[in-house]
């Protein structure tokens, strides 16, 4: 994604910076020292298989799960000795757009997408309407989507839904948790190129999993791979399926014959 | 021997994990009412339920009381007949409903209709990532969602009950005067001369701790709810169970605390 690769002001620090971070789920070890570095206003995409680890890392930097050790920095600050407070306020530049979407049922659209708005009181109900219909619009939908509920709503419309959601607060991190999943190859590209245009219009950093190569290529600048709860390739993304790593390029190319599928055989 | 021992490390187990059970379900109903005295409230969201459980109970607890006092009355003529003691019926009526049956019976009924919804609603959530999706917009679940449920079961139960005493009472009316041939004027005397204020008093502090519990264990059994489909509907069994036992027995401490000499 060289759209986002040229933008933003290069800073020595990384915007999110992981180091040694460990969790496990009773016997189960899910991350065995994840290091890596986010790089403020670029735009990082973390590959791997089911179970290696993907969702857990975003849950621990968003802190819904409590790493078991490690450290998660966040603009060079320690999210750990961070106060309540102090997470509040770096949930609230943040942004999230979850794999099934996770638009509340009970609310209308228009309500799911100024939810945080709302919320923090930034906004009228009255205000939150107009709101509303430019993110909808934002992501090429009409107005009057606003007016429905989420059930009423296809696959790929809840994700435009939740992608406007994700952004409506103009958040300057924001996750993207599988955004391709469970969609038709163009409704992808489709929602891809949404995620270019609004990480592009509000020069924020982002943070995606994904096991979509064609996605990771189209959303990333740069590209880490995680297995067995660990990082072992980190690079251009640009550069996915011939990036010399022989497990990166047998899981860029689909392989079935490779290290990784000998692995499983043990 | 190993036998033996197997028993008791299996009955260590199992009160071990009841009283980590206990102490978290504790654990969440403290942060969960310590958001009632915290801003910001949750007004709008207080209102949806105290809708839902108030208004959208009422028929299902009215019909309940009515029934059960008409039961109530015929079947204590049956039995009192045998002494002669049918003047008692009244009495028997209204203290039965406003102390015991009209709680305690509109208690299941909520537990069946609200707690099965809160546990599936928020067992829901919680296995499509709402939940998780509330934390990342700013907002704690356990305020937006927890507390306005529990404070709104807590107030709308004595109402309902309120309805279902005079309900049940009524219906104890009718049978007597329609049906057995008491006078009508007699058998509203005879009630309200034994009625005294402790015994509705004590009948709507148990209505509001039954709604506590019901929000309580629904809530808790939602929010902690594992799996997809099956998780949520063992968390909605679990809630009804949970709550239908604890609303039985905390009427029986109520009870005691209430008229025990």
């Amino acid at each position: 994604m060289s759209a986002v690769s040229d933008r933003g002001a290069e800073s020595s620090t990384p915007k999110i910076r992981l180091r040694g971070l460990r969790k496990a789920f009773g016997d189960k070890v899910v991350l065995d020292g994840v290091d890596l570095d986010v790089r403020a206003g670029h735009s990082m995409v973390i590959l791997g298989g089911s179970g290696s680890g993907k969702s857990v890392t975003i849950k621990c930097i968003l802190g819904l799960i409590t790493p078991d050790s490690g450290l998660i920095e966040i603009d060079g600050r320690d999210v750990g000795k961070m106060s309540h407070r102090e997470r509040e306020a770096i949930l609230d530049r943040t942004g999230m757009l979850f794999q099934n979407g996770a638009l509340f049922d009970s609310l209308p659209v228009w309500e799911n997408v100024c939810f945080k708005l709302l919320a923090q009181k930034r906004i009228t109900r009255a205000q939150a309407r107009d709101k509303a219909a430019e993110a909808l619009a934002q992501v090429g939908l009409a107005a009057s989507v606003g007016d429905l509920s989420p059930a009423e709503l296809s696959g790929g419309m809840q994700k435009r839904v939740a992608l406007a959601r994700a952004v409506a607060a103009q958040p300057d991190i924001i996750f993207f948790d599988e955004p391709t999943t469970g969609l038709d190859p163009i409704m992808g590209a489709v929602i891809d190129g949404l995620i270019v245009d609004c990480v592009q219009r509000l020069g924020a950093t982002a943070f995606s999993i994904t096991h979509d190569m064609a996605s990771a290529r189209r959303i990333g600048d740069d590209a880490a791979m995680i297995h067995k709860g660990r990082i072992i390739w980190a690079g251009s993304a640009q550069t996915l399926g011939d990036t010399g790593n022989e497990m990166v390029d047998q899981f860029a190319r689909g392989e079935r014959e490779g290290p990784i599928q000998m692995e499983l055989r043990k | 021997m190993t036998q033996t021992l197997n028993f008791v490390a299996l009955l260590g187990r199992a009160l071990i994990s009841a009283c980590s059970t206990l102490g978290n379900v504790a654990l969440f109903a403290l942060v969960g009412v310590s958001h009632l005295v915290r801003p910001p409230f949750q007004f709008r969201q207080f209102w949806r339920h105290f809708i839902e459980i108030a208004y959208f109970s009422l028929p299902v607890v009215a019909l309940t009381a009515l029934f059960t006092g008409m039961v109530l009355a015929l079947q204590s003529f049956t039995g009192f007949s045998r002494f002669n003691a049918e003047s008692a019926i009244a009495s028997v009526v209204v203290l039965s409903v406003t102390r015991e049956l009209g709680p305690v019976l509109a208690g299941l009924m909520v537990a069946g209709r609200i707690g099965a919804a809160v546990a599936a609603e928020l067992g829901t959530m919680r296995v499509t990532d709402q939940i998780d999706a509330l934390t990342t917009l700013s907002t704690d679940p356990m305020k937006y969602l927890v507390a306005p449920r529990l404070l709104a079961a807590t107030l709308a139960m004595p109402l309902l009950v309120l309805v279902a005493d005079i309900l049940g009472v009524l219906g104890g009316y009718l049978i007597g005067t329609v049906k057995l041939g008491f006078v009508s004027e007699t058998y509203l005397s005879n009630s309200w001369n034994v009625l005294q204020t402790m015994d509705v008093v004590s009948g709507l502090v148990k209505a509001a701790v039954f709604g506590f519990i019901i929000a309580l264990m629904g809530a808790w059994c939602g929010y902690n709810s594992k799996g997809g489909a099956q998780g949520v509907g063992q968390a909605t069994t679990r809630a009804v169970v949970a709550s239908s036992i604890l609303i039985l027995a905390l009427d029986y401490v109520i009870t005691e605390a209430f008229f025990s000499r």
